[in-house]
């Protein structure tokens, strides 16, 4: 107790008036708090860092830290972020979007950060849903579930993040969810520590919401829910398809070296400048 | 250290260039689009060589969010684009405006609607570029109708985006941007380069959205140790998210308020031959070369003819509109779209003159003839 006192009084923002907007129960505080957790353990100093984010119940986060924080318009944090970066390599970029924010209407930007391979951290809170306009279905909205854009059924299919950004060219990627959440905080430190763009889809829930309308029950009962559908990659992999079918893999899923921007433009420089490039 | 006079016979594209890295520009990032491409491509081969960093986004939408974002970590920074992707920038120029983020748009225009004409010249942007984000709020638009004037007028837009803490679009016409005149960069002429204001206060005394009586606030880059909160939610002065209507209107009010206090320190253009003038044509961009023109071969016959011309759109440059309103008998407003200009112009006239238009949508530039036949038609 006395350690997450003095975190609190470390990070949170003290002028900023709380409570916070979220739900009581909402996983955006928890994530936070393993937020925190990890970049404590990192030992970046708070004016190293810079949080940006987008809209949503997500994108409210930095306001309540104690860094650089930038919260900028809806789905477009990723291209502030690399502005900030690329103009002062030497801050440590955070990017916390939302699942709508960073697929839906970001999806763009997130495929070619991750293509680019920019040094910076994109933290996705996926909670299946745009949270903040009142439950519409996002791109992860898995098949067959009520949305009040799909109250029939949703018919489309899901994007699964992660995988995506794997494909996309992302130096590292994590799952983890809420409800590990000391998991969550190791996830988050492995990303931080990570030269490249690193990528940590974090599954949450909106009981609200989704939970409210697909009958899942409390917020504990949609982390239960979490803790029973996850699995870790070193248990995945000895298990065969049809036993995977209804699971989701949590874990590092990418670990790579692969060339940065940043070190590739630093290159760029020395040639325009005709000095040969190290 | 006196700067050597350099001779250059520069495209307006490349004028520009010029303007900005002299002007500090260090950041830019963009998406390639005629007739402003040339700026993208001169700039990824001059930027690393000062440091400086040229990256080519995913979109314009994209290219102004990054801009945005260097601005805040401190790098003078700019975009060009044309019409489509001048749309686009639309949103994040919005959040420029209301985080008070300094930084520079280029809009070469060209035809439109959509994707209209990407070759042919036109002057179709004046309202978008006043009016194209949503919201009240203020905006600086600066238009160039020379090559001298490109480089100037950079300097001018990163200057005035510096000061004022807001957006800054440079609006050229496809005939500046692609036509060369010889000009001298600086030579032994002195150039003012203005630098944003950083607080001096210890960071926790630094209020990042203050009322101040200028009403510009001091601006901390990110990562010097001033930790504040920027956002493009309505905010109270210390950057937090309101919904308070008396931190609400003071806010509004302060941006509208920096910009219409100074409304002299950005208005420029130019009289020529105002004083005596019975007719005055009122003109901008390609169009006032051509206006120019038409005021010489009038007053060789004997038709009292002036110019007033501007280099500044926005804030209009309503008292120097209103002088030649007053002197004249008639005036008259061409421009290359249906009367964007002219329509402010009318606004503000009140019955002193009479007020004509010439307006060309058709891709091809309004001519000296075509002014001077108007001349001749009101006279
Ligand atoms: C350009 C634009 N379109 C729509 C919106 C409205 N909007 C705000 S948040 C949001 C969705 C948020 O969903 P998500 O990113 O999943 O975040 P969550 O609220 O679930 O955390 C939408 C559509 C907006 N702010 N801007
Ligand atoms: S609406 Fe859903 S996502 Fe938003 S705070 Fe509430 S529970 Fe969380
Ligand atoms: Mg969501």
């Amino acid at each position: 107790m006395a350690e997450v006192t003095k975190l609190i009084h470390e990070y949170l923002r003290h002028d900023k008036k709380f409570p916070h907007v979220w739900c009581p129960g909402c996983g955006i505080g928890i994530m936070l708090g393993a937020l925190i957790r990890a970049i404590d353990r990192t030992g970046f100093s708070k004016d190293e860092i810079v949080m940006i984010s987008g809209i949503g119940c997500t994108g409210r986060l930095p306001v309540y830290v104690d860094f650089n924080t930038l919260h900028t318009t809806h789905g477009r944090a990723l291209t502030f972020a690399t502005g900030v970066k690329l103009a002062k390599p030497s801050l440590k970029v955070i990017v916390i979007m939302g699942d709508g924010d960073a697929v839906a209407i970001g999806g763009n930007h997130f495929i070619h950060a991750a293509r680019r391979n920019i040094d910076v951290t994109a933290i996705i809170l996926n909670n299946s849903v745009y949270g903040m306009t009142g439950g519409q279905f996002s791109p992860t909205t898995p098949y067959g579930m009520k949305t009040t854009t799909t109250m029939y059924s949703n018919v489309e299919q899901a994007f699964k993040i992660s995988e995506l950004a794997i494909t996309a060219g992302a130096a590292f990627v994590a799952r983890g969810t809420v409800y590990h959440t000391r998991g969550l905080d190791s996830l988050f430190e492995r990303a931080f520590m990570k030269k490249g763009f690193s990528v940590v889809e974090v599954i949450s829930h909106c009981h609200t919401q989704y939970g409210r309308l697909n009958r899942m029950g409390t917020a504990v009962e949609m982390m239960e829910w979490q803790r029973d559908h996850a699995v870790t990659v070193e248990k995945a992999a000895q298990m065969n398809e049809e036993e995977l079918r209804d699971k989701f893999k949590v874990g590092v899923l990418a670990d790579r070296e692969l060339p940065v921007f940043e070190d590739e433009y630093g290159k760029i420089r020395a040639m325009s400048k005709g000095t040969p490039a190290k | 250290m006196k700067r050597k006079d350099q001779e250059k016979l520069l495209q307006g594209n490349e004028a520009i260039v010029e303007g900005a890295l002299r002007a500090g520009c260090r950041f830019f990032a963009g998406y390639p689009i005629t007739p402003a491409t040339e700026i993208s491509e001169i700039l990824s081969t001059r930027l690393p060589k000062v440091d400086g960093t040229f990256i080519q986004m995913e979109d314009e939408i994209a290219s102004m969010g990054a801009v945005i974002g260097a601005s805040l970590a401190g790098a003078k920074s700019m975009t060009a684009t044309s019409g489509p992707g001048f749309s686009l920038m639309q949103e994040n120029l919005g959040f420029a405006c209301i985080a008070e983020v300094p930084c520079v748009v280029v809009n070469v225009m060209r035809g439109g609607p959509s994707t209209g004409l990407p070759t042919s010249p036109s002057q179709s942007d004046v309202m978008q570029a006043r009016w194209g984000t949503h919201g009240d709020h203020p905006m600086i638009v600066l238009c160039p109708s020379t090559i001298r004037e490109c480089y100037d007028l950079t300097i001018r837009a990163f200057n005035l985006s510096e000061k004022y803490r807001n957006p800054v679009i440079l609006l050229v016409d496809e005939v500046i941007a692609h036509m060369r005149e010889k000009i001298t960069l600086d030579g032994s002429r002195p150039i003012d380069i203005f630098n944003r204001v950083k607080p001096t206060v210890p960071p926790e005394w630094y209020i990042p959205y203050e009322d101040t009586p200028t009403g510009i606030p001091a601006m901390a880059d990110f990562g010097e140790g001033y930790r504040y909160h920027v956002t493009g939610l309505t905010h109270d002065i210390r950057g937090f998210p309101t919904s308070k209507p008396e931190e609400i209107d003071l806010f509004i009010r302060r941006l509208f308020r920096k910009i219409s206090q100074n409304f002299a320190d950005m208005q420029i253009g130019e009289f020529y031959q105002t004083e005596d003038a019975e007719i005055t044509v009122i003109a901008y961009g390609c169009v006032a070369r051509s206006a120019k023109r038409a005021v010489i071969d009038a007053r060789e016959r004997g038709i009292r003819a002036g110019l007033l011309k501007l280099n500044t759109l926005w804030p209009f440059m309503r008292t120097q509109v209103e002088k030649v309103l007053h002197t004249s008998d008639c005036v008259i407003v061409p421009e290359m779209n249906m009367g964007q200009v002219s329509r402010e112009v009318k606004r503000v006239n009140k019955g002193a003159a009479k007020v004509f238009t010439i307006n060309k949508v058709d891709g091809t530039i309004i001519t000296p003839q075509e002014i001077m036949g108007k001349i001749r038609e009101v006279c």
